[in-house]
């Protein structure tokens, strides 16, 4: 297979294929559809944030002219959870509410303020029960449990796990130190809210145009609730406005929409509303976390014992995977000899929680970096250092199984250092002025879909008209990072056509083979290798063809750009494709990609964290606080990220300065809050994302270790970059005031109480000290694989 | 229902609306043009911007029968595939869209300013698009985009 690009379409900056349409307003996002006759959907959520359902009094909303239908929960009575292990919500709460917001009841009418008028004519009689907010509550084990009667009462999941002698890696260690961090919850924000279209077509089949980045998950979990065929109901994405993350998981409105549908016969469309956004959520995991390393004196870790409690809100949802992952890629970076991981979920009655850029690894990697920062305080080292001497060695094992192939980590610790000064500037500033570091990784993909099947992650297929017209089918779903151009590129590439000559159809299960989805940073890597499969098979197929009407050797056959070059002679493309269509007749081609199997351990746990290949980012960040108001403006990031390969730059640059944004919202103003179970601020006043204004010169540096695996070389880049930038402006606080922050964001008020703290003599920390009344049953102990050998 | 008659992109039209009707909803929904987009609800995100007498207003937020005898213009005004206008160009070449839903509000607020300001610095552009929020890009690439477009008007 060609890997290096030679046409020089991928490495080359161009357009995202969609530009101009997005820049015209020409992009059919959901809430853009209008159908003839179409109803306007709303639904009821609890204002009690857990009760008893005693009665659901609907007359007074089916009696209002305009009303088309009304549901409750028993007509959905089929339980759902995108997780296998986690089935565990209704589309409409049946018996008990677990959250304030919970949905309740549904209608469909003529307009959205009738649909308005009803919910609110809808009586529903509750018996509230004890709440339960907090994580130490959480593991107390209570009469009334969120979800049920059992053993684990509100602990959703527990994981303990151990690789290698922990105590005898303690034993060893020169210097010991602990810290207790915690990191608060926040919400994805993307600015589209989400929204469905359902109408029955002509055939009879339901179809249900969503907001989702999952249009695969979508369509089984509708055929599971609605008791319907896979084969009845088509799903397309719609071009999403902002994911995240947010639409990852199958929400309660895609189902009613087209329950609703079914049941009056014409189309019907639901938008949530900022704040049902906030209810609805599925961000970030608030984590409480603990962590113990063990070093010899010149830095080297000897062992290391994680701990992280993390507050699931209501449900399940992707919790059972966000769980492992706050401790299974801290080993993606360091070469950590021993390793004790323990983990709990627990349910609240808050809006579940669920996965958000990182998905479960910014809050540890948050905890670990702020850590090292620390040891290296203590050992008397620099924190570029410390880093160095405990990097993962690429083409190795981690303690806990995971393979490393490609690592550009060393490069981008240099580039970020050397182009930022790090060392010259560090404990060297102004008081006021800090500079921090840190680093992350991030995966290419999960190596393990949702549901457990031995079929390929991603398919593509390609079909050439006779004109030489070339359409790519893939249900990758464009959330804005660009997947629809990463296919045009890695196909343009092979088949030398311009990206933006491409015809391409994706994400609907009627039209496009599968793809799992725009989740686990896994497009670029799978839906790129499918991609590049069947187009390498269609240039092998247009190939022969010609070499054979030509009687030429096939070597002397080869692509050009937009032609075919035939020994001395330079075919047109189109003409080329009719010579093979006579040959072959129809010219479909289709490519696949599996990842493979030995990239992962046997133990429980193990399917969570394997990938293909990991990506790597360093970063270094400049801060200035000003002490009397406790405010900390970033004033420059730079953030170098091993891609493997940059298929667009433009892309990658903009995945680089979009995650540092989204890590600035983070670490200084964003939270998930909430007073009893009552959310703080749902709404984009009260809950404050960075503008323009707070956003700082940013240097993004681009690292290309060439993965072999990866379509050109590529890996991922649309969330590793995020992780680094916190404990990086976090350490950076520190470096400027003295103060240590435990605990994200690091809100004014909070700079000011450890600065307090400093003047009456304390420590200058701010953070959590106590661990919840929890005892952790003793880890699984797992061998560690036999000492890496470097390939 | 009240009648009023609406200029939007050079096109008087004749209409009945209710009193509480936004400019967004009429715009959206009686007159079909969805490139204006609906983000909070609460005049917060700025996705809702069009022109009225060439000034950015927040369409969430303005009653349709108040803006009754203004020029109304939508990003559909401005340009479209085939003759799209320099900052829609722009847009794209410098990446300044990711999902591209904050896209339209914020080249008309660019556009409106540099009508205003044809020459400006980029903290003078930051400072105009302050008010527009986009969750994507970092705003970094849409600094650089209605930069490349001043400088371009400059020569």
């Amino acid at each position: 297979m060609r890997i290096d690009p030679h046409l020089g379409i991928v490495g080359h900056t161009a357009p995202r294929v969609d530009s101009l349409a997005q820049a015209t307003g020409t992009v059919r996002f959901v809430d853009d559809l209008h159908y003839p006759g179409m109803l306007h959907g709303k639904i009821l959520r609890s204002a009690q944030a857990h009760a008893r359902i005693i009665n659901v009094d609907t007359s007074a909303a089916e009696a209002l002219p305009g009303v088309r239908a009304v549901l409750t929960g028993p007509d959905l009575p089929v339980a759902f959870g995108l997780l296998p292990v986690s089935q565990d919500e209704h589309a409409l709460a049946i018996d008990k509410v677990r959250h304030v917001g919970d949905p309740v009841a549904a209608v469909a009418a003529d307009d959205p303020d009738i649909a308005q008028r009803a919910i609110e004519l809808i009586h529903v009689t509750y018996e509230p029960l004890p709440i339960v907010t907090t994580i130490d509550e959480a593991v107390e084990v209570v009469d009334e449990p969120i979800h049920g009667e059992g053993p684990r009462n509100n602990r959703h999941r527990e994981v303990s796990l151990e690789f290698g002698d922990v105590d005898a890696g303690f034993a060893a260690a020169d210097h010991v130190r602990e810290d207790v961090f915690f990191y608060q919850g926040n919400n994805h924000a993307a600015l589209e809210a989400h929204g469905a279209v359902a109408l029955v077509e002509e055939d009879g089949r339901l179809h249900v145009f969503s907001s989702t980045q999952v249009p695969h998950y979508l369509h089984r979990i509708l055929a599971q609730v609605l008791e319907i065929p896979e084969g009845r109901i088509r799903v397309t994405a719609s071009p999403t406005g902002g994911g995240f993350g947010a639409k990852t998981d199958v929400f309660s409105h895609e189902l009613v929409v087209a329950k609703l549908a079914r049941i009056t016969g014409r189309p019907v469309k639901i938008m949530l509303t900022r704040e049902e956004v906030f209810y609805a959520h599925r961000g970030r995991h608030p984590v409480l976390m603990w962590v113990k390393t063990g070093f010899t004196t010149d830095g080297r870790i000897t062992a290391m014992w994680f701990q992280t409690f993390v507050d699931g809100g209501a449900y399940g949802s992707y919790g059972a995977a966000s769980l492992l992952y706050t401790g299974q890629l801290q080993t993606v970076t360091y070469r950590i000899p021993a390793y004790r991981f323990q983990g709990v979920r627990v349910f609240t009655n808050k809006p579940a929680c669920g996965p958000k850029r990182g998905h479960g690894t910014p809050q540890p990697r948050f905890g670990l970096e702020v850590h090292l920062d620390k040891a290296a305080e203590d050992l008397g080292l620099d924190p570029v250092t410390i880093r160095q001497r405990n990097l993962i060695e690429p083409f190795s094992s981690t303690v806990n199984h995971l393979r490393i192939t490609s690592s550009g980590l060393d490069e981008c610790i240099d580039r970020v250092a050397a182009a930022s000064g790090f060392r010259d500037r560090h404990r060297s500033l102004p008081w006021g002025r800090g500079i921090g570091f840190a680093i992350g990784a991030y995966m290419s993909g999960a190596g393990l879909p949702i549901y457990f099947n031995d079929m390929p992650q991603s398919e593509v297929m390609l079909k050439v008209d006779r004109g030489g017209g070339v359409t790519v089918y893939s249900m990758a779903a464009d959330c804005g990072q660009g997947s629809t151009t990463m296919l045009a590129t890695v196909v343009g590439e092979a088949l030398g056509i311009d990206p933006s000559d491409l015809a391409l159809v994706t994400a609907d299960t009627d039209l496009t083979p599968i793809d799992l989805g725009s989740y686990s940073s896994r497009v670029t890597f799978m839906a790129g290798n499918a991609a590049l499969d069947a187009a390498l098979e269609l240039a092998d197929l247009i190939l022969t063809a010609v070499a054979d009407d030509l009687d030429l050797d096939p070597d002397d056959v080869t692509i050009g750009k937009g032609v075919i070059h035939a020994g001395d002679r330079e075919i047109p493309w189109p003409d080329a494709v009719r010579i093979a269509e006579a040959r072959w007749g129809l010219l479909v081609t289709t490519g696949t990609y599996t990842p493979p199997k030995d990239i992962r351990g046997d133990y429980k746990g193990a399917g969570v964290g394997p990938s293909p290949a990991y990506s790597y980012s360093a970063c270094v960040a400049t801060v200035d606080c000003d002490p009397d108001t406790g405010f900390v403006s970033v004033e420059k990031v730079w953030l170098a990220h091993d891609i493997g390969r940059s298929i667009n730059p433009l892309l990658v640059q903009g995945q680089i300065e979009g995650s540092v944004h989204m890590a600035l919202g983070e670490v200084l103003m964003e939270e998930q809050a909430f007073r009893g179970a009552l959310h703080k601020g749902p709404s984009l006043l009260d809950y404050k994302i960075p503008t323009v204004l707070e956003m700082p010169d940013v240097e993004s540096i681009i690292v290309e270790s060439i993965d072999p695996e990866g379509p050109f070389g590529a890996k991922e880049v649309g969330q590793g970059p995020l992780l680094p930038v916190i404990p990086a402006v976090v350490n950076a606080v520190h470096d400027a005031l003295g103060i240590r922050v435990d605990e994200v964001p690091v809100r004014p008020d909070i700079v000011i109480a450890a600065l307090r703290d400093l003047e009456r003599g304390g420590t200058g920390r701010y953070g959590p000290t106590d661990l919840p009344n929890y005892m952790f049953r003793s880890p699984l102990p797992v061998e560690p694989p036999p000492e890496p050998v470097r390939a | 229902m009240e009648p009023v008659r609406l200029a939007v992109n050079g096109v008087t039209r004749s209409l009945f609306v209710a009193p509480h009707r936004t400019l967004l909803e009429t715009l959206r929904e009686d007159l079909g043009l969805t490139g204006t987009k609906h983000g909070c609800e609460l005049g917060e995100c700025s996705a809702c911007t069009v022109l009225v007498d060439g000034t950015p207003i927040l369409s969430c937020l303005t009653l349709t029968l108040d803006v009754a005898d203004a020029e109304i213009v939508t990003i559909e005004g401005i340009g479209s595939i085939a003759h799209p206008h320099p900052l829609q160009r722009a847009f794209g070449e410098y990446g300044a869209a990711q999902c591209g839903y904050c896209t339209p509000a914020m080249i008309l607020t660019a556009k409106a300013f540099l009508e205003e300001k044809p020459n400006p610095s980029e903290e003078e552009i930051a400072e105009a698009i302050a008010g527009n929020m986009c969750r994507c890009t970092g705003y970094l690439p849409i600094v650089r985009a209605i930069a490349s477009v001043a400088a371009e008007d400059d020569r």
